[in-house]
């Protein structure tokens, strides 16, 4: 570990990893945490239980702001477990000066997407600290959710099964960039922000099997199958062509020089299923997008990495994102 | 129809395209007397080359070795000494371009610097230094340029801007450097260890963005004086694989000339309204010390003496150290950059020297080669 705390920490890839491996989970180990899943399972797997904070820089992007993010972000990790998301706690960090009209805004669009979800806020917190203390304003929320299909799990890949994804990828991560000041480009890019517990609903009642469920959030998509890989040690190979990209999300990457399969999403999973379910689970998955694709499959070639196959026939691994993730200089 | 970004790149990933390619460079190199190997000057090329695997696709007789052209990975630790003491001065907002700030110095990155309360800023372009300056009248703005003639005339731009609108508190600290000096000293290179001149360059990819500004004929000499085809080339995989296959030819046909891959943007004179530019602000200095190579002469610009008043490195050269600080001694980043060793021959590659700990210039930004093996290419 570095003697201080950088960006990189919170990046969702291997920094991140390290920081919660080496500081909470040493002093905080326990059997329900280190299954190290989008959300605790407890009460003998009837309820599922998780949190998560909101610091997104700006707070109202094309397609969402912070609100949407704050309930999306917890009941998608609830929704990841098979569960029902059903009740939420809302915790507000606020700096001093912000305004109410956006506050407001910002509550207003929490409260649709709880709608969506079917879940309700049942206890909260605010605080409001001096101009400087904060950036505008930080929200936590946590969530319980009943759970509806058990068993799904990051370890539970074996070979032969299929990886789909929910639709294109990189959406989220390319519009906060495109957004950002100093970059202002002008897009017509959409965050995939949403809630995905109507799909992941409407997987279950097309009785498909769910072996493992992710939504690719911090560290994309890259993150994702390489914990797979790792947690069920197995290999995940991708058809790199397979992976669905908005030709808009392609062009910044090619500008800023990254990877849509790094970038952040968050309305976008991934899905782990038997072969003989994969067809099945496309057509159920693209009645909502009709991007989503299968792209990949699991064997046992080089256990716990991710191979990425070009259509010119070469491989190569595909690694964990490292490091704040900034631009390429040329 | 309007041009988009996908008009750009799109057909130059086209996997036909590139196993056309690679099946023309296969048959095309059975005729060749002896191996050739090729290298690619730019850290760009490096990426793309091991992002895309075309190592894989290349016959047992041609080999890619890496250059030194990653502005990151060049940077000697005493200059990245400057950028994080600059950014520890009271009153100061550090800019410069993104990768430089992962890279570790004595003191530790200016990521570190930023940790400890510094203002440290990455811009997309050096030209968002004027905003930042305007809305902090009471700071110092100090950019720290770096990059190869791709990025110095955005620099100049700068300059000019803060003379012309007489912006009071952006200075500048300089560490631009340019490829064709560097070339011929990795020509010249003379193996330490061993007291031989061991390098195996038989041909140059030169990357086309520094063309773009410079045009061609920065490599005029290369084919004439040293021996050396040079083929200007584009950065998609498609253009890689069209630059090899025209070196091949070259060596097949008994040619050694300077050629242009990448025409749809490069010419032989290059941009000169940027070219004089960067002669109105900038001159060559006698040595410029790269990270990994050691002293290069004429390899390094700095502002002009007229223009003294913009120089951080006069500015606060009471706080800023002289001193070289050399490498690490297991790293062989120095032979990596020469030619005569590739990234899994060092002892501590992926061991002790990783993306996230580098301890080599190579591992320090993702254009760098030992970054990008380890990536791209650490088992396959």
């Amino acid at each position: 570990m570095t003697k201080t705390i950088t960006i990189a920490h919170g990046n969702g890839g291997a920094e991140n990893n390290e920081l919660i491996q080496k500081i909470f989970y040493k002093h905080f180990a326990n059997d329900i945490l280190s299954k190290s899943e989008d959300a605790a399972v407890i009460e003998d797997g009837r309820l599922a239980f998780t949190t998560d904070s909101f610091t997104v820089s700006p707070l109202f992007f094309s397609g969402g702001d912070i609100g949407k993010l704050a309930v999306c972000g917890t009941c998608n990790d609830l929704a990841m477990m098979g569960a029902k998301p059903k009740y939420i706690t809302c915790s507000v960090i606020i700096e001093e000066g912000f305004s109410t009209r956006d506050l407001e805004k910002i509550v207003k669009s929490m409260k649709n997407e709880l709608e969506i979800n079917g879940a309700i806020v049942v206890s909260g917190d605010t605080k409001v600290v001096p101009r400087g203390s904060v950036d505008k304003l930080f929200i936590n929320t946590t969530g319980i959710g009943e759970i509806e299909h058990k068993n799904i799990s990051a370890s539970a890949l074996t070979e032969g099964m299929s990886i789909l994804v929910s639709r294109d990828v990189g959406t989220h991560g390319a519009t906060i960039f495109a957004a950002r000041e100093g970059i202002e480009l002008e897009s017509s890019l959409k965050t995939d922000c949403a809630s995905l517990y109507p799909q992941v609903k409407a997987l279950m009642d097309a009785n498909i099997k769910i072996i493992a469920l992710r939504d690719a959030t911090r560290g994309g998509v890259s993150a994702v199958l390489n914990e797979w890989a790792r947690s069920s040690d197995v290999c995940i190979e991708i058809k790199e062509e397979n992976i669905p990209v908005q030709e808009e999300v392609k062009g910044i990457c090619e500008m800023l020089g990254f990877e849509a399969i790094d970038l952040a999403n968050e309305g976008t999973f991934i899905l782990a299923v038997d072969k003989e379910d994969e067809l099945h689970a496309l057509d159920v998955l693209q009645k909502t997008h009709v991007t989503s694709a299968i792209i990949g499959t699991v064997t046992a070639l080089y256990k716990g990495k991710v191979l990425l196959n070009s259509s010119w026939g070469t491989k190569r691994f595909l690694d964990l994102p490292t490091g704040e993730l900034l631009p390429r200089i040329c | 129809m309007a041009l988009e970004l996908k008009n750009l790149y799109d057909d130059f990933r086209d996997g036909e395209t590139i196993k056309a390619y690679a099946e023309i460079i296969a048959k095309d190199a059975k005729k060749l007397k002896n191996p050739i190997n090729i290298m690619e000057v730019c850290g760009g090329h490096t990426h793309t080359i091991m992002k895309f695997g075309l190592p894989q696709l290349m016959p047992d007789n041609i080999n890619f070795i890496h250059g030194p052209g990653c502005p990151v990975c060049i940077m000697p630790k005493e200059r990245i000494d400057h950028a994080y003491i600059l950014a520890m001065q009271p009153d100061v907002i550090l800019v410069t371009l993104g990768d430089m700030i992962k890279v570790p110095g004595s003191h530790g990155s200016l990521q570190d610097a930023r940790a400890k309360g510094a203002d440290v800023r990455f811009v997309y372009s050096p030209m968002e230094c004027i905003k930042i300056a305007q809305d902090n009248l009471n700071k110092k703005v100090i950019f720290f340029a770096i990059g190869f003639e791709t990025t110095t005339p955005m620099t100049a731009v700068l300059v000019e801007q803060v003379i012309k609108q007489k912006i009071p508190n952006i200075l500048f600290h300089i560490n631009h450097v340019t490829v064709p000096e560097v070339m011929v000293e990795l020509i010249d290179s003379r193996d330490v260890h061993v007291d031989s001149y061991n390098n195996r360059i038989d041909a140059f990819l030169g990357p086309s963005h520094v063309s773009v500004i410079s045009g061609s004929k920065i490599y005029d000499k290369f084919p004439k004086d040293y021996g050396r085809p040079v083929v200007v080339s584009g950065f998609e995989p498609v253009d890689v694989m069209q630059g090899i296959s025209m070196i091949v030819k070259q060596f097949i046909e008994e040619r050694c000339e300077l050629e242009i891959q990448y025409k749809r943007v490069v010419n032989h004179e290059g941009n000169l309204n940027a070219q004089k530019l960067i002669d109105t602000y900038f001159e060559k200095i006698d040595l410029f010390r790269w990270r990994g190579l050691g002293n290069v002469p004429e390899s390094g610009l700095k502002l002009k003496d007229e223009f003294a008043f913009l120089d951080a490195e006069v500015v606060y050269k009471n706080v800023l150290p002289l001193a070289e600080i050399e490498d690490h001694k297991l790293c062989i980043c120095g032979d990596i950059l020469r030619g005569m060793a590739k990234p899994p021959e060092c002892t501590i590659f992926g061991t002790v020297c990783k993306p996230t700990t580098p301890i080599g210039s190579c591992m320090v930004s993702s254009e760098g080669a030992c970054a990008a093996y380890y990536k791209y290419g650490n088992l396959l």
